[in-house]
Parts: C-alpha cells; structure tokens; sequence
C-alpha cells in the first residue's frame, strides 16, 4: 500500500489548490468594481481561468479513479473516518459544481464564454434574466459553502500534523525523492 | 336587399383598386423590433429596445413615395443586465437625459428588385447627425407587411462610449442595429 501520493495527485492538488485560492480572491474583487472595461476584462480573465480549474479538476478525477489515495491512519475514529471522506466528496462536487455554476450563469446573462478568446464553449441555457440572476446567486451560496468546507479541510489537516502527530499533511506534500 | 348587394358590390369595387395600391402604415408594436448586436471582449453579444415609435407609408406599387421615421426611446434599452443598462444611460454612452430619443428619418427609397430596397436617411443620435443607407426587404404576409433590415454603424461616430470606453478593445466600435417592423395595411 502506497503511503504517499503519486506525484501527479500532489501536482494536481496544489496547482487547483492555488487557482482556487485565487479565484475566490478574484471573484469577490472584481463583483465589487464600478462597471468600466478593466471589469469587463477581468471577468473574461475570471472566467477563462474558471475553465482551466474545471478542465484541471476533470484530470484529477480521472486520476483519481484510477490510483486509491494512501489509508487513513489507524488511529482515526469512524465519525473522524466519515467526516474526512465526506469533506473529500463534497469538495470534488464544490470544484465542479462552482464552475459549472459559473459557465451556465453565463450563458444564461447571454455572454458566451470564450476561452481565452479561442474557444468558445456551447451555450448550455438559452438567454435568460431571471435564471441568469437565480445562477449568479447559485454561483455565490457554492462559492461561500465551498470557504467554509475549506476551512474544515485546513483545520482538520493542521490537526492531524500539530495535535495528532500522523503523516496525513506530510504525504501530500512534495517530497526529495518519489 | 337590393342595398345590400350594391353595397357589396361597392365594397368589392373598393378591395380591387385597394389591391393596387396597398399602403402599409399601421405599426404594429407587438410585432416590431429592434435590437442591436456588438461584440464584448470578442464575444458576439445582443440587446434591444423595448419602445420606439415609427411612421411608416410605403405602397410597393409606388416605393419611391414611401416615407418612415422612426424614434426609438433609448431609456428603453436592454443589454442584458441592470449594471448595463445604468450604465448606457449615462453621459459618456446615450446620456439619455440629454438626449432621450435616437431618430432615423428616411429621405429617398430605392428599388433594388425582388424585395430588396434601399432606405437612405438621416440617423440622429446623442446629437449627431450622419446620412445613412440602410438595405431593407418588404415581404407582404397577408394584409400586414414586414419590413427587415439591418445598419452597421461605428459607436465612435456618434460619441457612444465616451472617457474610459473611447478605445474599442473591450466593446467593439461597430454595432449592426437589426429591425423587423411589420406594418397593417391601412
Ligand atoms: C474554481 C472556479 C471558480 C471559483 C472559485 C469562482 C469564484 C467566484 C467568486 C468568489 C465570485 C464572487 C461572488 C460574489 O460575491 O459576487 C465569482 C463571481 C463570478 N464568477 Fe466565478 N468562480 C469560478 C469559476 C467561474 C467560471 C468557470 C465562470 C464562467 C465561465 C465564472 C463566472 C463568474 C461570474 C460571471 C461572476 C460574477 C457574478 C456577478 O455578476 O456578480 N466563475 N466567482
């Protein structure tokens, strides 16, 4: 049994850790802006790296499938067991659903999005103002419900490394030789 | 019964000179539209105008005296959101207090054949006023007639965009301003 995370799980989950940690400072910074065309831009910037998270997040979930993570230590209790593995869900959903959240808002407003002004991703809902305005809404409450899951992910991962003194921070982090 | 018949055969009369000269003029609101396409960092986007108000007189057996005007209400506007539609409000974009109505006036129309024509006009917007020929098709659908079209103009031209949005990086300067204007037979 593996103790540590492959590489590629370690590269993938800081890289999207990053971006995420990003795109929430970003968000609330540019929703607060006066309309003027440096908003206008940074939306588009928002929203292409957007993309890039939810393309990212596709790859992890695929490597995911294929390799098991390392156990949880043995000294966790079962409600702790549950607690981590639920968290763990509901992130993935959050780094999904957020997105997504976010290209549908889009198409709804009747601003396609266009990746990095190359691609252009299909419109899943035709125009429309009032589910546009419901999925901006959707969109905030995931974002919000997603900080708090991520305190609980820090907090319980400073716990098991300063209180519980396992390797459970330790394996995600990089290592000298894999 | 006799007045009867005579008025039948009046009013008959009347339908088949009325088939020569038909004159579309009675705008049907409900059925008219304007909307404008531009592109927003790159990206095609659309909005319309909910309230204008056009006079129209074009009988295609004599389209060289038809005539419309057309004033579209430009506090009407919707672009999609509310943080837009505030925002074309204001001086640097309609500056709609100041100038509350966008004008087009035809002067001469031509016939292209088939069903196309060309409507040359004066186009006013925010106090500007440029000539404009903008291409136009009629097509009768039983006695109410539409008219559809389509003019490109550059924003730039008539001060849309002022200040902050002058460059054409982010909003494009060209905007098609598309119209489909059906009319009732009078
Ligand atoms: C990891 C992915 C994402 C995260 C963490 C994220 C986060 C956020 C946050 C925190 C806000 C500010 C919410 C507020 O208080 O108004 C926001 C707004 C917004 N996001 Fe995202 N976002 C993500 C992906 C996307 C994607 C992929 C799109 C579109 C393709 C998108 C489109 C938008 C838009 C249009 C707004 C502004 C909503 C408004 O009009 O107020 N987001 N996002």
């Amino acid at each position: 049994m593996n103790t540590h995370y492959t590489a590629t799980a370690k590269l993938l989950h800081w890289l999207i850790a990053l971006m995420i940690f990003g795109m929430l400072g970003f968000g609330f910074y540019m929703t607060g802006l006066d309309l003027s065309p440096t908003k206008l831009e940074l939306y588009s910037w928002h929203k292409w790296a957007g993309v890039t998270v939810f393309a990212l997040v596709l790859v992890r979930l695929a490597w995911r499938i294929g390799h098991k993570p390392p156990a949880l230590p043995a000294h966790m209790p079962a409600i702790e067991r549950l607690a981590a593995h639920a968290g763990h869900h509901l992130l993935y959903v959050l780094m999904l659903a957020i997105p997504l959240s976010g290209w549908l808002m889009s198409s709804a407003k009747g601003f396609q999005t266009v990746w990095f002004g190359v691609l252009p991703l299909p419109d899943l809902l035709a125009k429309d103002k009032a589910l546009g305005n419901l999925l901006e809404t959707v969109h905030v409450v995931l974002n919000y419900t997603l900080i708090a899951v991520l305190l609980g992910h820090v907090g319980a991962a400073l716990k098991h490394h300063f209180i519980d003194r396992d390797d459970v921070l330790t394996r995600m982090l990089p290592r000298r030789k894999d | 019964m006799k007045r009867t018949a005579l008025t039948l055969i009046a009013s008959f009369a009347f339908a088949a000179t009325a088939a020569h000269a038909v004159e579309y003029g009675q705008v049907q609101p409900d059925k008219s539209r304007i909307a404008f396409d531009y592109q927003q960092m790159g990206v095609a986007m659309q909005g319309t105008f909910g309230k204008f108000a056009s006079e129209l007189r074009f009988d295609p057996a004599a389209p060289q005296s038809a005539s419309a005007r057309i004033e579209v209400d430009l506090a009407s506007v919707d672009t999609g959101s509310e943080e837009g539609d505030e925002e074309v409000a204001r001086k640097t974009w309609f500056d709609t207090k100041g100038f509350p109505v966008a004008r087009f006036e035809s002067s001469v129309v031509k016939t292209l054949g088939g069903d196309k024509y060309e409507v040359a006009g004066k186009l006013t917007i925010k106090g500007t006023t440029k000539d404009v020929v903008v291409p136009a098709t009629f097509t009768a659908q039983g006695d109410s007639g539409v008219f559809e079209g389509a003019l490109t103009i550059r924003r730039g031209d008539f001060s849309i965009g002022e200040g902050a949005w002058k460059a054409f990086d982010v909003v494009a300067n060209d905007v098609v301003i598309r119209f489909r204007i059906t009319a009732a037979a009078r």
